[in-house]
Protein backbone atom coordinates (compact mmCIF):
# COMPACT_ATOMS: atom_id res chain seq x y z
CA UNK A 1 0.00 0.00 0.00
CA UNK A 2 1.71 3.40 -1.11
CA UNK A 3 0.38 6.83 0.42
CA UNK A 4 0.26 10.21 -0.81
CA UNK A 5 0.30 13.09 2.13
CA UNK A 6 -3.21 14.05 1.89
CA UNK A 7 -3.99 9.95 2.80
CA UNK A 8 -1.54 10.22 5.55
CA UNK A 9 -3.08 12.93 7.50
CA UNK A 10 -6.41 11.46 6.85
CA UNK A 11 -5.21 8.88 9.26
CA UNK A 12 -2.89 11.21 12.00
CA UNK A 13 -5.99 10.71 14.28
CA UNK A 14 -6.36 7.25 14.51
CA UNK A 15 -2.16 6.95 14.22
CA UNK A 16 -2.03 8.52 17.32
CA UNK A 17 -4.75 6.64 18.94
CA UNK A 18 -2.81 3.62 17.52
CA UNK A 19 -6.19 2.69 16.05
CA UNK A 20 -4.92 1.59 12.28
CA UNK A 21 -5.11 -1.74 11.17
CA UNK A 22 -1.49 -3.27 10.29
CA UNK A 23 -1.14 -2.67 6.82
CA UNK A 24 -2.17 0.95 7.23
CA UNK A 25 -0.13 1.19 10.17
CA UNK A 26 2.78 0.03 8.09
CA UNK A 27 2.34 2.17 5.06
CA UNK A 28 1.69 5.21 7.13
CA UNK A 29 5.32 4.84 9.04
CA UNK A 30 6.40 3.78 5.68
CA UNK A 31 4.99 7.47 4.56
CA UNK A 32 6.05 9.45 7.82
CA UNK A 33 10.16 7.72 7.25
CA UNK A 34 10.69 9.87 4.19
CA UNK A 35 8.56 12.48 4.74
CA UNK A 36 9.21 15.73 6.55
CA UNK A 37 5.87 17.38 5.89
CA UNK A 38 3.87 14.73 7.35
CA UNK A 39 5.83 13.97 10.26
CA UNK A 40 5.96 17.86 11.45
CA UNK A 41 1.79 17.73 11.03
CA UNK A 42 2.26 14.51 13.35
CA UNK A 43 4.76 16.25 15.77
CA UNK A 44 2.70 19.82 15.85
CA UNK A 45 -1.04 17.80 16.26
CA UNK A 46 1.01 15.26 18.75
CA UNK A 47 2.12 18.33 20.80
CA UNK A 48 -1.40 19.85 20.79
CA UNK A 49 -2.72 17.11 22.63
CA UNK A 50 0.23 17.00 25.14
CA UNK A 51 -0.59 20.38 25.68
CA UNK A 52 -4.13 19.42 26.47
CA UNK A 53 -3.34 16.71 28.54
CA UNK A 54 -1.55 19.19 31.01
CA UNK A 55 -3.39 20.16 34.14
CA UNK A 56 -2.24 23.76 33.86
CA UNK A 57 -3.81 24.44 30.61
CA UNK A 58 -7.31 24.17 32.26
CA UNK A 59 -7.66 25.47 36.38
CA UNK A 60 -9.97 25.50 38.45
CA UNK A 61 -10.88 28.76 40.39
CA UNK A 62 -9.35 29.41 43.86
CA UNK A 63 -12.14 27.68 46.58
CA UNK A 64 -13.89 26.39 43.69
CA UNK A 65 -14.36 22.91 45.82
CA UNK A 66 -15.30 24.72 49.47
CA UNK A 67 -18.09 26.60 47.26
CA UNK A 68 -19.18 23.90 45.52
CA UNK A 69 -19.21 21.45 49.15
CA UNK A 70 -21.28 24.52 50.72
CA UNK A 71 -23.74 24.83 48.05
CA UNK A 72 -24.46 21.14 48.14
CA UNK A 73 -24.93 21.03 51.33
CA UNK A 74 -27.19 23.82 51.32
CA UNK A 75 -29.15 22.81 48.60
CA UNK A 76 -28.96 18.83 50.41
CA UNK A 77 -30.49 20.60 53.66
CA UNK A 78 -33.13 22.20 51.66
CA UNK A 79 -34.31 18.96 50.36
CA UNK A 80 -34.69 16.49 53.69
CA UNK A 81 -35.55 19.63 55.79
CA UNK B 1 -8.02 -0.52 40.45
CA UNK B 2 -10.67 0.85 38.14
CA UNK B 3 -13.51 -1.86 39.08
CA UNK B 4 -12.31 -1.78 43.01
CA UNK B 5 -13.71 2.20 42.41
CA UNK B 6 -16.55 0.78 40.43
CA UNK B 7 -17.77 -1.13 43.54
CA UNK B 8 -16.34 0.94 45.96
CA UNK B 9 -19.05 3.70 43.99
CA UNK B 10 -21.98 1.31 44.05
CA UNK B 11 -21.82 0.97 47.68
CA UNK B 12 -21.59 4.75 48.39
CA UNK B 13 -24.64 5.15 45.92
CA UNK B 14 -26.65 2.70 47.62
CA UNK B 15 -25.90 4.30 50.92
CA UNK B 16 -26.64 7.51 49.87
CA UNK B 17 -29.95 6.54 48.76
CA UNK B 18 -30.62 4.47 51.66
CA UNK B 19 -30.35 7.92 53.91
CA UNK B 20 -26.66 8.67 54.35
CA UNK B 21 -26.75 11.72 52.52
CA UNK B 22 -23.56 12.98 53.52
CA UNK B 23 -21.78 10.29 51.90
CA UNK B 24 -22.77 12.19 48.43
CA UNK B 25 -19.80 14.91 48.80
CA UNK B 26 -17.43 11.80 49.13
CA UNK B 27 -18.57 10.07 45.70
CA UNK B 28 -18.32 13.25 43.83
CA UNK B 29 -14.66 14.40 45.07
CA UNK B 30 -13.06 12.43 42.74
CA UNK B 31 -15.02 14.52 39.99
CA UNK B 32 -15.20 17.74 40.36
CA UNK B 33 -12.47 18.84 38.05
CA UNK B 34 -13.76 16.78 35.56
CA UNK B 35 -17.13 18.19 35.92
CA UNK B 36 -15.95 21.71 36.04
CA UNK B 37 -13.61 21.60 33.04
CA UNK B 38 -16.32 19.86 30.93
CA UNK B 39 -18.28 22.79 31.19
CA UNK B 40 -15.58 25.66 31.02
CA UNK B 41 -14.14 24.43 27.98
CA UNK B 42 -17.92 24.63 26.34
CA UNK B 43 -18.69 28.08 27.85
CA UNK B 44 -15.54 29.77 28.14
CA UNK B 45 -16.60 31.76 31.08
CA UNK B 46 -15.25 30.74 34.88
CA UNK B 47 -18.44 32.26 36.78
CA UNK B 48 -20.96 30.48 34.80
CA UNK B 49 -18.54 27.18 34.99
CA UNK B 50 -18.30 27.37 38.25
CA UNK B 51 -22.35 27.96 39.12
CA UNK B 52 -23.11 25.27 35.70
CA UNK B 53 -20.77 22.80 37.90
CA UNK B 54 -22.39 23.26 41.17
CA UNK B 55 -25.99 22.82 39.24
CA UNK B 56 -24.96 19.46 38.13
CA UNK B 57 -23.85 18.37 41.41
CA UNK B 58 -27.21 19.35 42.54
CA UNK B 59 -28.79 17.99 39.82
CA UNK B 60 -26.57 14.55 40.15
CA UNK B 61 -28.33 14.21 43.80
CA UNK B 62 -31.77 14.99 42.84
CA UNK B 63 -31.35 12.34 39.99
CA UNK B 64 -29.43 9.46 41.65
CA UNK B 65 -31.74 6.96 41.84
CA UNK B 66 -31.98 7.01 38.49
CA UNK B 67 -28.39 6.25 38.25
CA UNK B 68 -28.09 2.72 36.01
CA UNK B 69 -25.23 1.04 37.60
CA UNK B 70 -24.75 -0.22 33.72
CA UNK B 71 -22.67 3.06 33.00
CA UNK B 72 -19.78 4.26 34.68
CA UNK B 73 -20.89 6.90 37.54
CA UNK B 74 -18.36 9.66 35.86
CA UNK B 75 -19.85 8.70 32.45
CA UNK B 76 -23.53 9.49 34.07
CA UNK B 77 -21.96 12.87 35.48
CA UNK B 78 -20.38 14.30 32.09
CA UNK B 79 -23.46 13.48 30.60
CA UNK B 80 -25.62 16.21 33.24
CA UNK B 81 -22.55 18.13 32.81
CA UNK B 82 -22.96 18.39 29.09
CA UNK B 83 -26.23 18.96 28.79
CA UNK B 84 -26.26 21.84 31.50
CA UNK B 85 -23.55 23.18 29.34
CA UNK B 86 -25.23 22.97 26.36
CA UNK B 87 -28.50 24.83 28.19
CA UNK B 88 -26.12 27.91 29.08
CA UNK B 89 -24.92 27.93 25.81
CA UNK B 90 -28.73 28.41 23.69
CA UNK B 91 -29.87 30.66 26.73
CA UNK B 92 -26.36 33.48 26.50
CA UNK B 93 -25.81 32.90 22.69
CA UNK B 94 -26.72 35.57 19.99
CA UNK B 95 -29.22 34.41 17.07
CA UNK B 96 -25.85 35.75 14.78
CA UNK B 97 -23.84 33.37 16.56
CA UNK B 98 -25.98 30.35 15.93
CA UNK B 99 -26.02 30.59 12.68
CA UNK B 100 -22.61 31.23 12.53
CA UNK B 101 -22.24 27.92 14.13
CA UNK B 102 -24.79 26.21 12.47
CA UNK B 103 -23.30 27.24 8.50
CA UNK B 104 -20.03 25.28 10.00
CA UNK B 105 -22.22 22.70 11.55
CA UNK B 106 -23.61 21.94 7.94
CA UNK B 107 -20.34 21.09 6.18
CA UNK B 108 -19.98 17.35 7.07
CA UNK B 109 -17.76 17.19 4.10
CA UNK B 110 -15.17 20.49 4.32
CA UNK B 111 -12.03 20.94 4.46
CA UNK B 112 -10.06 19.62 7.40
CA UNK B 113 -6.40 19.36 6.38
CA UNK B 114 -3.51 20.44 8.42
CA UNK B 115 -1.36 23.38 8.40
CA UNK B 116 1.46 22.27 6.10
CA UNK B 117 5.47 23.24 7.43
CA UNK B 118 8.32 23.07 5.17
CA UNK B 119 10.96 23.99 7.44
CA UNK B 120 9.77 22.15 10.26
CA UNK B 121 12.09 20.90 13.08
CA UNK B 122 11.09 18.93 15.95
CA UNK B 123 9.26 21.15 18.93
CA UNK B 124 11.11 20.99 22.00
CA UNK B 125 9.08 20.00 24.94
CA UNK B 126 10.32 23.54 26.55
CA UNK B 127 8.45 25.30 24.21
CA UNK B 128 5.21 23.52 25.22
CA UNK B 129 5.72 24.89 29.18
CA UNK B 130 5.20 28.73 27.80
CA UNK B 131 2.19 29.76 29.57
CA UNK B 132 1.22 31.83 26.65
CA UNK B 133 1.14 28.42 24.90
CA UNK B 134 -1.53 27.27 26.94
CA UNK B 135 -4.24 30.31 26.64
CA UNK B 136 -3.80 29.80 22.87
CA UNK B 137 -5.08 26.63 23.04
CA UNK B 138 -7.44 27.09 25.40
CA UNK B 139 -8.78 30.25 22.89
CA UNK B 140 -8.27 28.14 19.99
CA UNK B 141 -10.73 25.26 21.52
CA UNK B 142 -13.07 27.93 22.45
CA UNK B 143 -13.64 28.62 18.95
CA UNK B 144 -13.64 25.39 17.67
CA UNK B 145 -17.28 24.37 16.55
CA UNK B 146 -19.70 23.35 19.18
CA UNK B 147 -20.17 19.52 17.79
CA UNK B 148 -16.42 19.13 17.35
CA UNK B 149 -15.26 21.03 20.81
CA UNK B 150 -17.80 18.55 22.70
CA UNK B 151 -15.86 15.48 21.36
CA UNK B 152 -12.39 16.99 21.97
CA UNK B 153 -13.21 18.03 24.88
CA UNK B 154 -14.25 14.33 26.26
CA UNK B 155 -11.64 12.70 24.62
CA UNK B 156 -8.80 15.00 24.77
CA UNK B 157 -9.62 16.67 27.69
CA UNK B 158 -11.39 14.32 29.83
CA UNK B 159 -9.37 11.35 28.48
CA UNK B 160 -13.41 9.18 28.22
CA UNK B 161 -12.77 6.19 25.80
CA UNK B 162 -14.65 6.54 22.76
CA UNK B 163 -17.80 4.57 23.77
CA UNK B 164 -17.80 6.50 26.56
CA UNK B 165 -17.76 9.62 25.08
CA UNK B 166 -20.29 8.20 22.57
CA UNK B 167 -22.66 7.95 25.26
CA UNK B 168 -22.76 10.88 27.04
CA UNK B 169 -23.08 12.78 23.35
CA UNK B 170 -25.86 10.54 22.05
CA UNK B 171 -23.90 9.75 18.83
CA UNK B 172 -22.39 7.13 17.40
CA UNK B 173 -18.47 5.55 17.38
CA UNK B 174 -17.81 6.42 14.01
CA UNK B 175 -18.59 10.47 14.34
CA UNK B 176 -17.15 10.55 17.27
CA UNK B 177 -13.98 9.70 15.40
CA UNK B 178 -14.94 11.85 12.61
CA UNK B 179 -15.29 14.94 14.66
CA UNK B 180 -12.31 14.17 16.96
CA UNK B 181 -10.18 13.82 13.60
CA UNK B 182 -11.51 17.07 12.51
CA UNK B 183 -11.04 18.75 16.24
CA UNK B 184 -7.41 17.78 16.27
CA UNK B 185 -6.79 18.93 13.04
CA UNK B 186 -8.31 22.54 13.14
CA UNK B 187 -6.11 22.62 16.47
CA UNK B 188 -3.18 21.75 14.72
CA UNK B 189 -3.94 24.30 12.14
CA UNK B 190 -4.66 27.38 15.17
CA UNK B 191 -1.98 26.39 17.09
CA UNK B 192 1.30 25.85 14.51
CA UNK B 193 2.09 29.49 14.12
CA UNK B 194 2.55 29.85 17.78
CA UNK B 195 4.72 26.14 18.40
CA UNK B 196 7.12 27.50 15.21
CA UNK B 197 7.75 30.79 16.32
CA UNK B 198 8.37 29.47 19.93
CA UNK B 199 10.47 26.61 18.65
CA UNK B 200 14.51 26.95 18.30
CA UNK B 201 15.51 23.77 17.58
CA UNK B 202 16.76 21.55 20.31
CA UNK B 203 17.72 18.22 19.64
CA UNK B 204 16.72 16.42 23.04
CA UNK B 205 13.44 17.86 24.52
CA UNK B 206 13.39 16.20 28.13
CA UNK B 207 9.91 16.50 29.58
CA UNK B 208 10.02 18.60 32.99
CA UNK B 209 6.97 16.41 34.01
CA UNK B 210 6.49 12.59 33.61
CA UNK B 211 2.79 11.98 34.03
CA UNK B 212 1.30 14.09 31.28
CA UNK B 213 3.47 13.39 28.18
CA UNK B 214 3.32 9.77 28.92
CA UNK B 215 0.16 9.34 27.30
CA UNK B 216 1.92 10.23 24.00
CA UNK B 217 5.27 9.67 23.99
CA UNK B 218 4.73 6.12 25.17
Amino acid sequence: MKLDCKHVWEHISGYLDRQLDAALLEAVEKHLENCEVCSAVLDSTRNVLVLTADDRTYELPVGYSERLHDRLRAAMRGETG
Amino acid sequence: MKAAQTTNEAVLIGRILAGETELFHELIRPYERLVYVTIFAILKNETEAEDGAQETMISAFRHLKSFRGDAKFSTWLVTIAMNEARKRLRKGKTAAEDSLDATVEDHEGGDYTPAVLTDWREIPLEALEKKELREKLRAAVANLPEKYREVFVLRDIEELNQEETAAALGINVTLVKVRLHRARIMLQKALVPYLKSEAPYVAEGKPARGGFFRRWFA
